[in-house]
């Protein structure tokens, strides 16, 4: 994977920011309120793509359990709207509590009618939850296709529990979002979803830069080290474990936060998050993006899902073979994903397939260094 | 006594079930280190096999044999996921040996576009397709060396494929003209009913027993049987377990890898077929039917070992009696008087979803003592 990043002129990066946060600020107005959601929603979910970009792009882990973390982070949005606009319902407990004759709020949801208790356990309940499997399995140098195998597992273990417990989430039908009050203002409203959008926009970017400075610097190193030959990293006397089951605990918390956001913005959250197609779809966003590039796995996300909501709009039954096709397209022809693709040789080389630039006639060790300089 | 016989039945039927599936998950995951998420949808496709034998068997010609339509159609489904699976092979995960979590994202590409395809396509003209495919597969295989050996090959072969197709469209379209069910595409889910002779129940030692439920048995028993005796006996067993202990060796000593592979896969895939038709004695069948199965098959690989076929049975014969101790709390009728806190835990996962849950968590608390499962491969080769 190609480290060498082409580097951009300060006015560039300057001017660039200031169109981005240019379009964010007037998205509300541009867009009808149909798009905006969705696109605010593609957004929150290119939070759990960044996630899973940390693990698998660059420490190697593949999960295909993510879905339990951003389900997690959901139910603990969507429970503490339930909860904080139930005081018209009898016993000032949600009402579908009633329906199946539940007369007090069960004891673990008791401290989410406090806001402040909500805020942090949107992200630290899916990042602990995260660790202790993580822990649990890398412990015991369970990897690669067994890791996968055991987190797709997990993902089975809590979707079964979240669907068979209506006396306590309210089992298969979720929790619902869009009429409940936040600050004296309907979830589902108009301008309570153009402020979604914003804080979305505003959690992507800090997102990003966490996320950027988590793969910086000897923590990051370790990370790529893990990834390419994990033997050795601990031969040199790091123990992968714990950057393991740190890096997993984070993408678990990133996978929380983006579950809250979608949640409020798409109205429900319910079992269908742990469902395995849709963890599993989580990691075809970072492979088209680009595995290994944290822009990739944002940019991925939102066109995947865009280009999803499209195509399902004309032509229902093709998505799942234009989906199906993107997996085998890009693990068999594009390994290292759109923006790696492009950051890598692959514009020059097809350039050269039909003869357009020069082939590069040095030794390849040279070519690297050579690679925005001229042909020679 | 006897409800410890209905439960041992019961647990054996749901592991029978279990096994059936893993079986060929086992051989493709362990002798080639292949994760097949597309496992589960050949098993669909077995099962659809099924029922268009089924549809097929009933037209006036067939009818008088219409009885032994479940035994042609083990066959077929064997052949159908059989050709699909070499077909995945030679195109798809040929180009990712050595790399599997790349196989498991292209795999379950696969399995999308097949579900989707089950669903828009008509199967009558699935039906051709897959006919075409077996004869172009097959067909440049049954020329004579004469032929096979010329320059001129290449033209045969691709005559052959011609043919297949000429072939695939013909008999597609005479079995939808002639079978309406099959003429139209649905994404309905479609019953295969059983032959007379397999419906009600057979009594042993006062228990009565299902007959699908033994029918299901007796596949897998079978399938089990013929999978270790072609492993261990046959020629090309033995080329395919010298592979898996050492492709470069056995690449040298002239054993065609690409050919075992090939053949590997095939009878893998082919495996799944023969659960797909046990599979559709359960219940009805849909797109979605290999979903259901494919998490379990995979614990049941896990959990007996990767690469031991004894480890897949013992692994999937407990799953199956731990899900139906659990699931249907069997556990509070044997043992009436237990405390109340414990029965109420019982009671707490006595669904099958909840045992579902009850089951994963236990594997998983198994895997942290036993982390390479029952039976774990030894030597040098463990740490790749």
């Amino acid at each position: 994977m190609s480290l060498s990043k082409i580097k951009f002129d300060k006015k560039i990066v300057l001017s660039f920011w200031i169109i981005l946060i240019a379009l964010i600020i007037a998205a509300p107005t541009l867009l009808p309120v149909f798009r905006l959601n969705l696109l605010g929603r593609y957004l929150s979910l290119s939070i759990v793509a960044l996630g899973v970009d940390l693990i698998w792009g660059y420490t190697g882990l593949l999960s295909l359990g993510q879905g339990i973390f951003f389900a997690l982070g959901g139910y603990c949005a969507a429970m503490y709207l339930q909860i904080t606009s139930s005081s018209e319902f009898p016993n000032n407990i949600p009402e579908f509590f009633a329906l199946y004759g539940v007369e007090k709020l069960p004891f673990f949801w008791e401290p989410f009618r406090s806001p402040v208790f909500t805020f942090f356990a949107i992200w630290i309940i899916p990042a602990l939850v995260a660790g202790l499997i993580g822990f649990l399995v890398f412990r015991n140098r369970i990897k690669g296709v067994y890791f996968s195998i055991l987190t797709q597992a997990s993902l089975l273990v809590f979707f079964n529990f979240f669907n068979g417990q209506q006396k306590l989430i309210n089992g298969t039908n979720g929790l619902k979002t869009d009429v409940t009050q936040l600050f004296g203002q309907m979830v589902g409203s108009e301008s309570m979803q153009r402020i979604f959008f914003w804080i979305t926009a505003i959690l992507v970017i800090a997102a990003w830069f966490f996320a950027k400075w988590v793969v910086k610097g000897r923590f990051g190193n370790i990370l790529i080290g893990i990834r390419d030959d994990e033997p050795r990293v601990r031969f040199t006397g790091y123990n992968p474990v714990i950057f393991k089951t740190i890096i997993f605990s984070i993408a678990g918390g990133l996978a929380g936060i983006s579950g809250a956001l979608y949640t409020v913005q798409s109205g429900i959250v319910s079992p269908q998050f742990m469902t395995v197609p849709f963890s599993i779809e989580m990691v075809i966003w970072v492979a088209v993006g680009g595995r290994g590039t944290l822009l990739g796995a944002i940019l991925g996300a939102v066109f995947i899902n865009y280009a999803k909501s499209l195509v399902s709009e004309a032509l229902p039954a093709s998505w799942m073979f234009i989906q199906g096709g993107l997996f085998i397209l890009v693990v068999t022809a594009l390994p290292e994903g759109v923006l790696g693709w492009i950051q890598g040789d692959g514009p020059r080389n097809l350039l050269q397939r039909f003869g357009l630039k020069r082939k590069i006639e040095t030794y390849p060790s040279l070519e690297v260094n050579n690679k925005e300089g001229d042909n020679e | 006594m006897e409800l410890l016989l209905d439960s041992l039945f019961n647990g054996v039927a749901i592991g029978s079930v279990l096994l059936v599936a893993a079986l060929g998950l086992a051989i493709v995951f362990g002798l080639m280190g292949v994760i097949n998420l597309a496992h589960g949808e050949l098993m669909m496709l077995g099962a659809y096999t099924t029922y268009v034998t089924q549809l097929i068997f009933k037209l006036p010609l067939l009818k008088p044999f219409y009885n032994s339509y479940i035994i042609v159609s083990i066959f077929l489904a064997f052949i159908v996921s059989g050709v699909v699976g070499i077909l995945l092979e030679k195109t798809i995960i040929r180009k990712l040996y050595g790399s599997p979590l790349e196989t498991l994202l292209a795999t379950w590409g696969v399995s999308l576009i097949l579900q989707q395809f089950v669903r828009s396509v008509p199967l009558a003209y699935g039906t051709g397709l897959v006919i075409s495919l077996i004869i172009g597969l097959f067909l440049p295989a049954t020329f004579p060396s004469k032929i096979k050996e010329s320059i001129n090959f290449k033209y045969f072969k691709f005559s052959s494929w011609i043919l297949a197709a000429l072939t695939g469209v013909l008999t597609g379209s005479i079995i939808s003209s002639s079978v309406s069910k099959l003429s139209r595409a649905s994404a309905r889910n479609v019953d295969v009913t059983a032959p007379s002779w397999m419906r009600g129940q057979v009594e042993i030692i006062g228990t009565a027993f299902p007959k699908t439920r033994l029918m299901i048995i007796v596949i897998t028993l079978i399938s089990v049987i013929a999978i270790t005796l072609f492993l261990n006996q046959s020629a090309w067993g033995m080329r395919i377990r010298a592979v898996t202990q050492n492709r470069q060796m056995s690449d040298c000593l002239g054993i065609s890898t690409e050919k075992v592979d090939i053949i590997t896969f095939g009878i893998g895939s082919g495996l799944a077929g023969v659960a797909g038709v046990a599979v559709s004695l359960l219940g009805s069948v849909g797109p979605n039917v290999g979903g259901n199965y494919i998490v379990g098959c995979f614990m049941v690989v896990v959990l007996g070992g990767v690469g031991n076929l004894l480890g897949t049975v013992l692994a999937s014969f407990g799953i199956g009696i731990m899900t139906d101790l659990i699931g249907a709390g069997r556990l509070l009728s044997i043992w009436p008087d237990m405390p109340t806190p414990l029965s109420n835990t019982i009671n707490f996962f006595a669904t099958t979803s909840m045992a579902r849950v009850m089951i994963f968590a236990l594997i998983v608390i198994f895997l942290q003592f036993k982390p390479t499962g029952l039976f774990p491969q030894k030597g040098r080769m463990v740490e790749n």
